[in-house]
């Protein structure tokens, strides 16, 4: 009997990237695996966990949303260096709502999550027209600007911020809410990209006018996406509140602009897996640098600088890369 | 709509970029179903005016009436869905996407969308569908291949298949048959006489003079932006100033 080998996933793609065409159950766990193990690991495995790696993972989680939020603009091409403006928005926002009208987290967080949405989307809009580095200076400045303005005018409790807020009912309820929002944002951004309406998304990343051509109001569909960003990211910051029972000036701080940008990258832009995958590995590896005390930033850049030249296209691409080179023993007649 | 008023009118439409007056004071009307062919030297103002009907260039001074209404300045985006698609000189495809998922960007616009009635129905199969009409061969699966990996005359007419499924009244051809063999070119004036059945207005910008002549109504010249002859094919080109113009691009 002679064999040869073959691709696992060469059955699959030349029908159909359908489940209902798969053949067998092997093809199915071969597409299941990859998007099962986020669920499985986040949801089950890591519960299991101390209550102080919990508590890092859940600011995991936070960064790993304002992660795939940048993935999201970055996909129709707005570079974003200021993703603390969603989360300071979206921080404010659910602070306000608990400090001056008493609603409790389970009704702040959804409103912070759309109204942060709308009025970052609002601060961003006159600016949406300008592309890469103009559009990116705009989102690095605002955070600033807005922290100033707190601190001039006292608005929001001032330096001091709103304390004494409620925190979430129980820890594992927090941790259950982090994790499923991170599943949710995870899968329906890749969805929403594959899908007819992401074909616009990127092609007005590739060729504006060309899709200007179609007849598609690019600026529509570029203020949809900067909210469904800025929504994410301010969803963030809401549950990042509640958390701190917390919201003030270090919600517009540049370690939540940094720290996705890198996520992204070090993961691998453009996938929302990637920034995902990118913030589990960065902000544990952080924390356990912590005990290096004052070198840690220098471990922290070195370690980051040798991921960036190793694998320049990102870890997520190259085990996607790797998994669809799996390959099978098959029998030739 | 009155019968007799044009389906376009341009008044005095001017553009300068920083000095150069790309377009200066062109005027002209287009009947429904009229082919229009615009021609001159390269630089001589074509594709701005294309880009200033279309609206991707705001004009400096004129007006654009398009079925009597005033469309000056208005966003590419609307200036289609009124039903003017236009194609660009330089091809414009998705290069990292298969040729057939290039037509799903118009096929997604709020004109389809209304000419169907709310419904889109099956986008794939209607632009493989629109992929056939413009000659891409079903069987040989280049409708599936990357828009990268197409060569020039593909390229053309994916160019052409985008602005086809918009299902405008008139469409705006910009160069579409530089870059081409006359097998090719062959090949695609099928498709625009078949428009023309189907009662399409049509404005071909053309450097290939004769293929134009054998399908335009009427040709208009430009030279430095301006209006320099209008009228049949065989007058226009014995006009002094065109076969100057034409003579000074050259030597
Ligand atoms: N966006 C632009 N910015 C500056 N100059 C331009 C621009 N577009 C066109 N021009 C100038 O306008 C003139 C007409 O160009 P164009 O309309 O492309 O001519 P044609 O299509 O007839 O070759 C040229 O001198 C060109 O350099
Ligand atoms: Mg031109």
């Amino acid at each position: 009997m002679k064999k040869r080998k073959e691709r696992i996933d060469r059955g699959i793609k030349a029908r159909s990237e359908d489940v209902f065409a798969l053949s067998s159950f092997r093809e199915m766990l071969y597409l299941l695996a990859p998007r099962a193990l986020p669920v499985l690991g986040l949801l089950v495995f890591a519960p299991l966990l101390g209550a102080y790696w919990r508590e890092i993972l859940m600011s995991t989680a936070i960064y790993a949303l304002l992660a795939m939020s940048w993935d999201m603009l970055v996909s129709v091409g707005l570079i974003s260096l200021g993703q603390s403006l969603f989360y300071g928005i979206g921080s404010y926002v659910a602070g306000s709502l608990n400090h001056y009208l008493s609603w409790p987290p389970i009704l702040t967080i959804p409103a912070a999550t759309v109204l942060g949405g709308l009025i970052c989307t609002l601060f961003l809009l006159p600016v949406v027209r300008l592309r890469g580095i103009y559009f990116a200076m705009v989102t690095l400045v605002l955070p600033l600007m807005l922290l100033r303005l707190v601190e001039a005018t006292r608005i929001l409790g001032g330096t001091e911020g709103l304390t004494g807020l409620d925190p979430f009912p129980g820890q594992l309820t927090a941790w259950y809410v982090l994790q499923a929002a991170v599943l949710v944002t995870l899968f329906g951004f890749r969805r929403l990209m594959g899908s007819d309406y992401g074909l616009i998304i990127k092609g007005i990343d590739d060729s504006d006018r060309s899709v200007m051509s179609a007849g598609i109001n690019i600026h529509w569909y570029k203020a949809q996406v900067l909210f469904l960003g800025a929504s994410v990211g301010s969803f963030a910051g809401a549950c990042g509140t509640h958390l701190d029972m917390f919201a003030g000036m270090p919600g517009f701080a540049l370690d939540y602009s940094i720290m996705p940008i890198a996520a992204a990258v070090v993961g691998g832009a453009g996938t929302f897996a990637g920034p995902l995958l990118g913030a589990f590995i960065l902000v544990p590896l952080s924390e356990i640098l912590r005990a290096l005390g004052a070198l840690r930033i220098v471990f922290y850049g070195v370690f980051l600088v040798i991921f960036v030249v190793v694998l320049p296209e990102g870890i997520f691409h190259y085990c996607r890369r790797k998994y669809h080179q799996i390959e099978r023993w098959v029998e030739v007649e | 709509m009155s019968s007799e008023t044009p389906l376009l009118q341009v008044k005095d439409l001017s553009k300068s970029f920083g000095g150069v007056m790309a377009v200066a004071s062109v005027s002209f009307d287009l009947k429904r179903g009229e082919l229009l062919g615009i021609i001159g030297p390269n630089g001589s103002g074509k594709t701005t005016l294309v880009n200033l009907i279309t609206g991707f260039v705001k004009s400096d001074t004129g007006r654009i009436l398009y079925e009597g209404r005033d469309i000056t300045g208005w966003p590419p985006y609307k200036v289609v869905d009124l039903g003017i698609a236009r194609t660009f000189q330089m091809v414009r495809p998705f290069y990292q996407l298969p040729a057939f998922k290039n037509l799903i960007v118009p096929l997604c616009s709020p004109r389809v969308k209304k000419l169907a009635g709310g419904r889109y129905g099956d986008r794939d199969a209607v632009a493989l569908d629109l992929l056939e009409e413009v000659g891409f061969e079903r069987d040989a699966f280049v409708s599936y291949k990357l828009a990268g990996a197409l060569p020039q005359g593909y390229l053309k007419r994916l160019e052409l298949a985008k602005s086809m499924a918009l299902r405008p009244d008139l469409f705006i051809l910009d160069e579409l048959f530089s870059g081409l063999s006359l097998a090719e070119v062959a090949g695609i004036v099928p498709i625009i006489e078949k428009m023309r059945i189907q009662g399409k207005t049509i404005i071909m910008i053309e450097h290939r003079l004769k293929e134009l002549f054998r399908i335009a109504d009427r040709v208009m010249v430009l030279n430095y932006g301006v209006k320099i002859a209008e009228g049949q094919a065989q007058e226009v080109m014995e006009d002094e100033a065109v076969k100057k113009a034409y003579l000074g691009s050259e030597g």
